[in-house]
């Protein structure tokens, strides 16, 4: 009897963890950077720490990433970037959390390109916007890779720009993410 | 028996409700990795001071690697010369400088000073860095030497030689950023006065400052700097020194507008030779613009 009991208590906790890990993929240096274009001046920067999960059965994808993690050419546009826009100290984080509405038309197991949806809430500067992008699921040697680009307007984030400074920043930000990913 | 059925109930659960689970695993997943991505990390507190100046004294912020920052400093004349000097607009001192960062932890500076025609060079050294994370520092701590030459032309009645128009200012500045508006420096100063440029008792002056940053709105600061001289060591003539002024800074430039009783632009001539009294009003309007350039890629 004790014996019985003991391989169910060993059954319940040896499936679950085998049986989650098979849909959980995670990576801990996903590409994010966004670009801004204006006449005057182009800014761009990137995170390359970019925290992501994806979940292969539930099509349950997430981000996050640290604000003062973006790298600029230009050390003072750091500077500023964190102090006077995005205001890391207060919000040191930008996060997104969503679904991927046609995740169930992913091969995982074979090699080839999906082009995709994803639906969800995105979080920047304190403030969070539903918002729905086109990407792109691709398995490349068995490995699988998020890439999306996509529009933001500023002041959707409550981002000010002062008149001073507005012809050198777009009102509207091009994110692009490109995030490869491991098996949990 | 019951042992079983629990068990059984588990494992019912675990196969009907699977995406409950997913959640919250993704959930604590996300948290573990973000949780795993601060924990070697060090944050340090970004823009103690606008920029490396509070108003003419220097601040505890130092230039990042491979910027160069460019600074026109201004003074006008006395508020109390009156109209006939359009309350001293008529007249003016200024300092042409430019400091370059060599690396995160060291800059230099030159400059001429049309104050006694002055030509002065720094180091400032960064020995802390207020931070939290993984090093918790609660200061951030600059030692700065300073090198001024007088090179105005004396009476030939008055041989000086080189040495005696030399005049040397060692600062160390201790500052906290107590906030994301209020900073606040405190900087104990020896000074080695040269001996053509005052009348000073003794060469070596110490002098204790204290200087602060409180933001006004996201890009207008208001800045502050008083500097005491030490009783014994005071020069007959020669005032304590307080300025203040507003940095507004645009990306890229910052100016400054700012009110003081010094016209002098270099740390000797400021600190240990005003003249100037608040109280009589011979308080002087003045601008700083600092203009930063990138040269170079930074890394990282």
């Amino acid at each position: 009897m004790n014996i019985r009991n003991a391989l169910l208590v060993l059954l319940i906790f040896s499936v679950k963890p085998t049986f989650l890990a098979a849909q959980v993929y995670f990576t801990k240096n996903g590409s994010v950077s966004f670009f801004s274009k204006t006449i005057l001046e182009n800014i761009t920067a990137t995170n390359n720490e970019t925290i992501s999960i994806l979940n292969s059965q539930t099509g349950e994808i997430q981000f996050s990433l640290l604000n003062n993690g973006f790298h600029f050419p230009k050390a003072k546009m750091e500077e500023d970037f964190n102090e006077d826009y995005m205001e890391s100290e207060k919000y040191p984080r930008s996060t997104f959390k969503g679904i991927i509405s046609d995740i169930n038309k992913i091969d995982f197991n074979n090699d080839g390109t999906w082009a995709v949806t994803v639906t969800g809430d995105l979080q920047i500067h304190g403030i969070t916007k539903t918002i729905s992008v086109p990407g792109k699921i691709s398995i490349i040697n068995g490995k699988i890779n998020a890439a999306a680009t996509f529009t933001v307007p500023i002041k959707d984030y409550n981002i000010k720009i002062p008149s001073i400074v507005s012809n050198k920043i777009s009102e509207k930000i091009t994110i692009s993410v490109n995030c490869l990913y491991q098996k949990k | 028996m019951r042992f079983v059925k629990i068990t059984a109930i588990i494992f019912l659960y675990l196969i009907i409700f699977p995406a409950k689970i997913f959640a919250q695993d993704t959930s604590n997943l996300i948290n573990q990795l973000e949780n795993e991505s601060v924990k070697n990390r060090t944050f340090y507190a970004a823009a103690t001071f606008k920029t490396t100046r509070i108003v003419d004294g220097q601040s505890v912020e130092s230039l990042p690697k491979k910027v160069l920052d460019v600074r026109i400093s201004h003074r006008f004349g006395p508020v109390s010369s009156g109209i006939y000097n359009l309350f001293g607009l008529d007249n003016a001192t200024m300092r042409l400088g430019f400091d370059y960062g060599i690396n995160n932890n060291l800059m230099i500076g030159v400059g001429h000073s049309t104050y006694q025609k002055t030509y002065d060079a720094f180091l400032k050294f960064r020995i802390l860095r207020q931070s939290t994370g993984t090093v918790n520092m609660p200061l951030s701590v600059s030692f700065v030497p300073v090198i001024a030459v007088n090179t105005l032309k004396q009476f030939d009645s008055l041989k000086t030689n080189f040495n005696d128009r030399i005049s040397m200012v060692y600062q160390l500045l201790i500052a906290r950023k107590f906030s994301e508006n209020l900073a606040l420096q405190i900087m104990p100063t020896l000074i080695h006065a040269d001996k053509i440029s005052f009348n000073h008792v003794d060469q070596t002056i110490f002098a204790v400052g204290i200087g602060g940053r409180q933001r006004l709105s996201k890009r207008v600061n208001l800045n502050a700097e008083y500097y005491y001289q030490l009783p014994g060591t005071k020069a007959p003539g020669s005032h304590n020194v307080f300025s203040f002024g507003v940095d507004i800074g645009t990306g890229g430039h910052v100016f400054q507008l700012d009110f003081t009783n010094s016209a002098g632009l270099t740390e000797k001539s400021f600190i240990s030779e005003t003249t100037g009294r608040w109280d009589k009003s011979n308080i002087m309007f003045g601008f700083n613009i600092s203009r930063v350039f990138q040269l170079g890629k930074k890394n990282k």
